[in-house]
């Protein structure tokens, strides 16, 4: 549909072209041979995400709950006082700050060091690298259904059961863990931590390999420590490469609805924002509450993503 | 890799001088701080690796496990292995339809992508339009707006269109997920055909076409396949919208896997057989796409 929108725009502008007016024509005519390729995806886009957003702005306004469909009406800024009242709400927007800072920043460290260390050359390089990348590439609910039973199941998981048999060698009795009820958020976040430090180790490992080599042996020729040349040569370097993998990690784990759904069902404080809005839209029904939820959510998204894009664009302008 | 590996030039026989060694390429390497070969780093990266497969290499020995042997405390490593927990996975009515539905969702939404993504990146890199990275950040902005506050608006059209629990609707929704996040790997891709290339084509009196497949396809064509793996990854690991807008018909592996999340007696290598399968096509998309990984996850940003 976009595609026919587009050609026959441009067939208007080809169909008359008033005599006086034929340089500033063909040069628009140009503009638009150049902008034909990119319209079909940028019409397509913009009908896909902005229609939506629009709708859930026009909901939120809105009181409209799926279970009494008589009563709906406009409520102002009700349902925005009702988010802003809500104990609930405040703790879920506390579990996903916690959550993602406390991934972004574990992940961040481990990937550094293991970048470090991959950085270095020695046998087997390759097979390391596969390796490391393998939690990456196992599905998001797969990984948490994997966590949840196989790995910190109080009675047969992985964890415990290693805690058995150690103890067992010397006589003792184990102790059991019941990491999903005991440490709910902590389980979670091992289970994203797991998953998202090959993530920031590619991006660190990608980071170490541009340094510029002549940097470093200066340093080294000036009898600087490896601890020195990291910390004035290797690390200024990698800023933005860490800059990078801390804002896309925090957009996708702000974000993260599958760990949570799948490993706790967001009992025991662990209910993150999309939880909650899932909860309220999915099981509550209450529409214009959840509308209003997910508009609190972009605003608090927009500010992450600005710190997002400007990484990007400023990767991108050292590039060109 | 081999930006570490000193070549024995004019500035390293200055180094290996200053040094109170006897000078050659050969001593010089091994004092270099980056190569030198230290056995125990190589130790200390393997165990790493190692630790971090451990989940998945213990879920995958725990699929090829009975159900007795999988649920036992200390666990027992020894046990015989057996093909029963992929027997009892696709012995269930639902799981091949949902593997089904996630593989139509997420190769032809990756079509779709590369059908729009590819002309839009040659008109964001190769030859720009105006202001196009004020499009390409409007695009980007656009992906990273969440999912869930979209998910209401989406379900109340999908209820009164009748497209609930369709795949067709997946096949878009993917495909606009994916769309702003192709465009960019692939404009970096497209970035790498060099200028004078395309100069040196256009003097020769090449068309677009003859342009676009000898001189643009041979340079993009690893990165196109790439950008087109990492969309098939997402679109395949994809939950949040598929449990909302689908069900019994059109419902995809990861909402199948959702009927795992409570216990249900022995069932563990059950489970862990379904997330073996499940995780396979984006393992083995995701190490086809080893090389250019970063690139396109970075979205271009790092090389």
């Amino acid at each position: 549909m976009s595609v026919d929108e587009t050609t026959a725009r441009q067939r208007t502008v080809l169909q008359s072209p008033a005599p006086q007016q034929q340089q500033r024509t063909a040069s628009r005519k140009a503009g638009w041979v150049r902008r034909a390729p990119l319209m079909p995806a940028l019409v397509f886009v913009v009908i896909m995400t902005q229609l939506p957003f629009l709708a859930t702005i026009i909901i939120s306004f809105m009181d409209w709950q799926a279970l009494r469909p008589n009563e709906r009406g406009f409520a102002g800024l009700g349902n925005y006082a009702q988010v802003f009242t809500d104990a609930g709400l405040r703790s879920s927007v506390i579990t996903t700050i916690v959550l993602t800072v406390v991934v972004v920043a574990v992940s961040l460290v481990l990937g550094l060091l293991i970048a470090l260390l991959l950085d270095r050359k020695f046998f087997g390089r390759g097979a390391v690298r596969t390796l490391m990348i393998a939690p990456f590439l196992v599905v998001p609910v797969a990984a948490a259904l994997l966590w949840k039973h196989a790995i910190l199941n109080p009675s047969y998981g992985l964890v415990n059961g290693t805690l058995t048999w150690v103890w067992g060698l010397f006589g003792a009795r184990p102790p059991q863990i019941a990491w999903l009820t005991e440490f709910p958020l902590l389980s979670i976040e091992l289970a994203l931590i797991w998953q998202w430090t090959p993530f920031m180790m590619l991006i660190l490992l990608a980071g170490l390999q541009s340094r510029p080599a002549d940097a470093f042996e200066a340093a080294k020729m000036d009898g600087a420590s490896p601890l020195q040349a990291f910390r004035y040569i290797t690390l200024p370097h990698l800023r933005r490469y860490i800059e990078l993998g801390a804002t896309l990690g925090a957009i996708y784990i702000v974000q993260n609805f599958d760990a949570v759904f799948t490993m706790t069902s967001g009992a025991l404080g662990t209910a993150n924002l999309p939880y909650t809005i899932y909860q309220t839209f999915f099981v509550r029904q209450d529409y214009g509450l959840a509308a209003a939820q997910g508009v609190i959510v972009v605003i608090g998204t927009i500010v992450v993503a600005t710190f997002a894009l400007r990484s990007v664009s400023s990767l991108l302008k050292e590039d060109s | 890799m081999s930006a570490h590996v000193p070549s024995p030039s004019a500035s390293a026989a200055a180094v290996d001088a200053a040094q109170p060694t006897p000078p050659g390429s050969t001593t010089y390497r091994k004092h270099s701080p980056l190569s030198r070969p230290n056995p125990l780093w190589g130790v200390a990266a393997w165990a790493v690796g190692l630790i971090f497969a451990i989940p998945v290499l213990w879920m995958l020995l725990t699929s090829f496990h009975s159900e007795v042997d999988a649920a036992t405390n200390p666990p027992s490593l020894l046990a015989p292995l057996t093909l029963d927990g992929y027997r009892s996975f696709f012995g269930n009515a639902n799981a091949f339809p949902s593997l089904i539905n996630s593989a139509t969702a997420s190769v032809v939404s990756t079509l779709l992508v590369l059908a729009l993504a590819t002309p839009a990146a040659y008109a964001l890199s190769i030859r720009p339009v105006k202001k196009w990275s004020d499009v390409l950040f409007f695009l980007l902005s656009t992906r990273f707006l969440p999912i869930v506050a979209a998910l209401l608006p989406l379900y109340l059209f999908a209820v009164a269109t009748g497209a609930l629990d369709q795949i067709g609707l997946l096949i878009a929704l993917y495909t606009t997920m994916n769309l702003p996040i192709a465009i960019w790997m692939m404009r970096s891709f497209l970035a790498e055909v060099p200028v004078e290339m395309l100069e040196a084509a256009e003097l020769d009196g090449a068309g677009l076409i003859r342009t676009l497949r000898s001189v643009v396809a041979p340079v993009a064509m690893p990165g196109i396949a790439a950008t087109a793996l990492i969309c098939f990854i997402f679109s395949w690991q994809e939950l949040l919208l598929a449990r909302t807008l689908t069900g019994v018909v059109a419902g995809t592996a990861p909402v199948f896997l959702t009927s795992f999340v409570t216990s249900q007696g022995l069932f563990l290598a059950q489970v862990c057989a379904a997330a073996v399968v499940v995780s396979l096509p984006v393992l083995a998309a995701g190490f086809a796409a080893q090389d250019k990984l970063v690139q396109g996850l970075s979205l271009g940003a790092v090389k």
